[in-house]
């Protein structure tokens, strides 16, 4: 299992198109993946609509839990979208 | 007649008869079922058929909106995938025993309530998405097809709001212009109309739907986000009037398109644009500009909350060079200072900032900002036509660093076995007294000046641009600004150089011919400007 965090810095937060994208990204990997905003529980990563309803917003920290056969290369491939696009 | 006031999303105006958008999505009503199962497998050839729809819509928007714009309907089939949304509907349908179009509607009020509730204005615009995607559902549940049937004559289509799937189906021969009364300039909606083309305002209130009957007329002034219903003559001879005035002018530019920047005596002249940013290029390409005489860069260090790497410069250059499909694109290195801050570059406060720490300045005094900036540039120049240009010149020892420092960034890239194009030009902005005085030193050391003209005049005349008091004495058209353009014409001439303008001289178009008969190679102006400009010097003559 690995774990890391991330400071949004986009604007307007994880609005729809990166969260669509995120989704998306994190479907190719077979580990399943969560996230968490302080002060909140987990959530599945691939559930677009709860990622919307996170209201992640610029400054927030998300949590990313990640676990399964290709987690290395599925936290490799999350940090570098978020670095990107958030 | 009554007048309502909304936001206007697309400068345009249109007058003719009312069409109140109404949707076919019935009255959803609660029915207990036994066979649970026919329900769920309703609901699966529903999603299918949904999809596909989508996925049509998609298509369309792609090539009416742009990929940009088209990603919300590919969000959209993403939504109608989502787990939680789809095991919301079954498990209603389970555990409730009811029809599959009530669970859809619970679910979807359930889940835009979510949105609706959050505290940003953002998330809570996104309820409507969700609204839009379960009402397509229900209609494919019920097998009633695609609603918005606008027949016959162009009307306006009136509606209380507009999904993004309905504003892109609207069949754009028959809506002369639509009006909302709800909604907000966050919607998708709103984007969606901007980058079609139509008249549109939106917001214009309930009491603007209440005066509403189907069949009265209507004028949209999409630049104002004035509604008339019913108009008397008067306002509608104005309306029309204005309309004409658009379509002369469109119609003007279109004529103009694809023409040469030619004088009447055959003299030429490029005229390129100015932006600010990527998003730029669009307007570029719209109004046939010749090439970016001026790439302000800042918005890489403004957008960011930290310095911009040089991948990601590098990949904002390329973009911007394989737009403009080797037409030249000239980037100005940065330059903040004065009126333009960063928080992250830790500049002092200064009392007189115009005269300050800014721009060259900043990059010869932190090399290493300097040469990530160029060296992103350089790896973009293989992609395209570069040139870069340096600003807020004032001396040559200052020439001298910047080409020394492009020297040892095509040396690095050498030595690395990186692609670059060995010939990028490199020039110079003229904007201040003292480089336009010793042009004749500067111009053998470059390939290029491009005069700063909203500076110059600022430096020359000693008066701040930033201080409103000080317009009376703002002469732009003083003699002493067109005489160091003149010389500095001269002396870029007598070394090979070309010269350009790029400041706001340049659209003014009592000036144009002065500038020919100076001998200026290129006006860059905002794209707006750039087939006026065209207009203007084919009716030149020099002679």
């Amino acid at each position: 299992m690995k774990e890391f965090s991330y400071t949004i810095k986009d604007e307007i937060g994880i609005h729809a198109r990166p969260a669509g994208n995120l989704v998306k990204l994190i479907k190719g990997f077979s580990s399943s993946v969560t996230i968490e905003k302080q002060g909140k529980p987990p959530i599945n990563a691939t559930a677009l609509m709860k990622l919307m309803g996170l209201g992640v917003k610029c400054g927030d920290t998300v949590k990313f839990t990640v676990e399964g056969d290709d987690e290395d290369a599925a936290v490799k491939s999350i940090e570098q979208f978020m670095n990107s696009n958030l | 007649m009554a007048v309502f006031n909304g936001k206007g999303v697309y400068g345009a105006v249109a007058v003719g008869k009312a069409l109140i958008f109404k949707r076919q999505a019935a009255e959803v009503r609660r029915v207990s079922v036994s066979d649970t199962d026919a329900e769920l497998e309703r609901i699966e050839k529903a999603k299918e058929t949904a999809v596909e729809q989508l996925t049509a819509i998609h298509e369309k928007a792609l090539k009416e909106v742009g990929e940009t714009n088209a990603e919300i309907f590919e969000i959209h089939i993403m939504m109608l995938d989502d787990d939680d949304y789809n095991d919301s509907i079954r498990s209603i349908i389970e555990t409730q025993k009811v029809n599959a179009e009530y669970a859809v509607a619970v679910t979807s009020d359930n889940f835009a309530e979510m949105f609706a509730s959050m505290d940003d204005a953002y998330m809570q615009a996104r309820s409507a998405d969700v609204k839009d995607i379960s009402n397509r559902l229900i209609a494919c549940l019920s097998q009633s097809g695609e609603d918005t049937a606008v027949s016959g004559d162009k009307m306006i289509v009136c509606a209380d709001d507009l999904a993004p799937s309905e504003t892109v189906c609207l069949d754009k021969d028959k809506v002369l212009a639509f009006v909302t009364a709800f909604g907000s300039s966050n919607s998708h909606t709103a984007i969606l109309a901007r980058n079609m083309n139509i008249p549109a305002v939106i917001g214009a209130g309930r009491k603007f739907l209440d005066a509403l009957k189907d069949g009265c007329i209507v004028g949209v002034d999409g630049h104002t986000g004035e509604i008339f219903v019913d108009p008397d003559e008067e306002t509608i001879r104005r309306l029309e009037q204005k309309q004409a005035d658009d379509i002369k002018k469109k119609q003007l530019l279109q004529e103009l398109k694809g023409k040469d920047n030619v004088t009447l005596d055959g003299t030429r002249v490029n005229i390129f644009a100015n932006i600010g940013g990527v998003g730029g290029i669009g307007a570029v390409l719209a109004n046939d500009a010749g090439g970016i005489g001026l790439f302000r860069s800042e918005f890489l260090y403004l957008e960011s909350e930290d310095y911009p790497t040089e991948e990601q410069q590098f990949q904002a250059y390329k973009k911007v060079l394989e737009s403009m499909a080797g037409k030249k694109v000239v980037i100005r290195t940065l330059d903040i200072g004065a009126d333009k801050q960063i928080g992250y570059f830790d500049l002092d406060k200064e009392d007189n900032p115009a005269l300050g720490f800014r721009a060259i300045r900043i990059c010869l005094t932190r090399p290493e900002i300097f040469r990530t900036q160029l060296r992103a540039l350089y790896r973009a120049s293989a992609f395209g036509d570069l040139a870069i240009m340096f600003p807020m010149i004032t001396s040559v020892s200052e020439v001298q660093k910047c080409l020394d420092m492009c020297e040892q960034v095509r040396n690095e890239l050498k030595e690395e076995g990186i692609r670059f194009n060995e010939e990028t030009e490199l020039g110079i902005m003229i904007e201040t007294p003292a480089a336009a005085v010793i042009s004749d030193k500067l111009a053998p050391m470059v390939d290029f000046f491009s005069v700063g003209t909203n500076d110059l005049t600022q430096y020359t005349l000693a008066c701040d641009r930033q201080n409103a008091k000080l317009e009376p004495f703002v002469d732009t058209h003083h003699e002493a600004i067109l005489r160091l353009i003149e010389m500095s014409a001269k002396n870029a001439h007598a070394n090979n150089a070309w010269i350009g303008i790029c400041g706001e001289l340049a659209a003014d178009l009592t000036l144009t011919e002065e500038f020919l008969k100076m001998g200026i190679d290129e006006l860059s102006v905002s794209p707006p400007f750039v087939l006026p400009l065209r207009e203007k010097v084919r009716s030149i003559s020099l002679k």
